[in-house]
């Protein structure tokens, strides 16, 4: 029954004031001090470098020089992180639903794998895929070349693809036990239930982890340089041998945290986004 | 025995675990474990004293240190843990002045080992301090006001009620950062820090057993990280407070 009308402030429910934002998220600043404080180092260690190169050609002119082939390895850093994570996503993806299938032996298979490339280390694992994978195979003979960059791609897959199976796995299984009860007593079969109700949903909440991850792996690229592969570090590293001058080696490696940093944060910031959007009050 | 075993081994088969019955590629692959063990036990300890000190900062009442946490969580959490270890070892490492170390010579004065610690434990840290503070966030406001209204002072309210709660909450997260350190440790490789994926390298490139000392290598990682999960299973059980769950 909605009550009449009525001046009595008592009877009136209590409404907050909506708080109006002023100024600046502390998020926001948070962020803007981060930025600002690398941008201060970056151009503190550059005006250390002029001061220390005395007569030599100006410092900010020797990393003016090597930025775009910098960003051009950072680029290529990039492009790597992408197929990396299609590839590992792809792969992940069909263990994750392995971990729930309702065969023994593939759910034992599928998490035995999963836990194995989980926990060894990135680099020991792209080891294994550098030295392991032929550089050139022969199917049907046909010969399939496989170059660095392509088994660089398929060692980082590895531990993505035991996590993204982790992350398909923890999605699912988030989604109330009712859901599949309630699909079973419609008449859905096993797989369309998995298909029409519970991925959708589950996908929601699997994309901030697996943007997480994403943001992980981008980072890790940066390993390929230590198996012999020229990415943005392997050519700061080279651009600082060719210029040979020490002082240089803080604003150039800054250079290159800088882009990674300007990369990842926003991924960062996405992320906590969506999973405030998605977050369900307990 | 043993050592004769995998020495029939490499003989018939050709499978040749060199680290099993050579005694030189042994004293490396153990003096590997050892550095490796030592750069993950420095870290950890460095990281969660970080971790602690970054919780205090970042929950200090003024505005200058909260934010100037949340600078350095952000950019080491956003930036490659190779390019940060590069940058201490090479940049920050070649203004730092040489000692002489006795032999007539001259040493830096953190040599690679001590840099792999630090950059670790920087990036770890900056983990450890986001996962505290969600911990001390979890603590609920109505135990802080109680302890308040029995007199409590903010120090000791910290030391007594809510960071032995926080601590709790924050175990399976901690655990699950910590593994990654171990893991992140065998970037130190990078800079020729002698720990178990040099030594590996090292062997494998002198006894050309490159398949069998990459599964020796898997599987010790795996298993350093089991032992780790282990203790920490053993101390989240520990540390439970009957009846208080979450």
């Amino acid at each position: 029954m909605k009550g009449a009308a009525t001046d009595l402030p008592v009877l009136r429910p209590f409404r907050a004031p909506p708080v109006a934002a002023t100024g600046w998220s502390p998020v926001a600043l948070a962020s803007a001090g981060a930025g600002a404080t690398l941008a201060i180092l970056f151009a503190g260690s550059l005006a250390f470098a002029q001061a220390a190169g005395g007569a030599r050609e100006p410092a900010y002119v020797a990393v003016m020089r090597w930025t775009p082939l910098i960003v051009q390895g950072f680029l290529f850093n990039l492009s790597i992180s992408v197929l990396s994570m299609a590839l590992g996503t792809a792969v992940g993806a069909m263990f994750g639903l392995g971990q729930l299938s309702q065969g023994a032996a593939t759910r034992r298979l599928s998490w035995a794998a999963t836990q194995f490339f989980r926990n060894a280390p990135w680099l020991v694992l792209l080891f294994y895929a550098m030295f392991l994978l032929p550089f050139e195979m022969r199917v049907a003979g046909v010969t399939i070349s496989f170059p660095a960059w392509a088994k660089a791609v398929v060692g980082l897959a590895l531990p993505v693809a035991a996590n993204v199976s982790e992350i398909v796995r923890g999605g699912v299984r988030s989604i109330p036990l009712a859901q599949w009860e309630s699909a079973e007593s419609l008449a859905f079969t096993r797989r369309q239930t998995l298909w029409m109700i519970i991925l959708p949903q589950a996908v929601k909440r699997m994309t901030p982890p697996w943007m997480n991850l994403y943001a992980i792996l981008t980072m890790a690229t940066t390993l390929i340089s230590v198996v012999g592969i020229q990415d943005g570090l392997t050519i700061t590293r080279a651009a600082l041998v060719a210029e040979s001058r020490p002082e240089l080696m803080m604003p150039m490696y800054l250079l290159l945290l800088l882009l990674f940093f300007a990369y990842c944060y926003p991924i960062a910031r996405a992320t906590l986004a969506l999973e405030r959007r998605f977050h369900v009050k307990g | 025995m043993i050592a004769a075993f995998f020495e029939r081994l490499n003989e018939t088969q050709g499978v040749n675990f060199s680290i099993f019955y050579d005694a030189f590629d042994r004293g490396r692959f153990l003096t590997g474990l050892w550095t490796t063990i030592y750069l993950c036990a420095a870290s950890i300890l460095a990281s969660l004293a970080l971790g602690l000190i970054g919780l205090w900062f970042s929950e200090s009442r003024s505005k200058l240190p909260r934010l100037a946490m949340r600078a350095y969580v952000q950019f080491f959490r956003n930036t490659p843990p190779l390019v940060q270890l590069s940058f201490l070892y090479f940049a920050v490492g070649g203004l730092l002045p040489a000692i002489p170390d006795g032999a007539g010579g001259r040493m830096p004065l953190i040599g690679g080992a001590g840099w792999a610690i630090i950059a670790f434990s920087l990036f770890a840290g900056a983990f450890n301090v986001e996962i505290f503070r969600a911990g001390v966030e979890a603590v609920p406001p109505t135990m802080i006001e109680a302890a308040e209204s029995l007199g409590y002072g903010r120090f000791q309210l910290y030391r007594e009620i809510v960071l032995p709660l926080a601590f709790r909450v924050s175990l399976p997260a901690l655990g699950n950062n910590l593994v990654n350190l171990v893991k992140t440790t065998t970037l130190a490789y990078a800079i020729a820090v002698p720990e178990l994926l040099y030594a590996a390298s090292q062997i494998w490139s002198e006894s050309f057993n490159v398949r069998e000392m990459m599964n020796v290598l898997l599987v010790t990682y795996v298993a350093l990280v089991a032992g780790l999960v282990w203790c920490l299973g053993r101390w989240e059980k520990a540390m439970r407070i009957p009846g208080y769950s979450s």
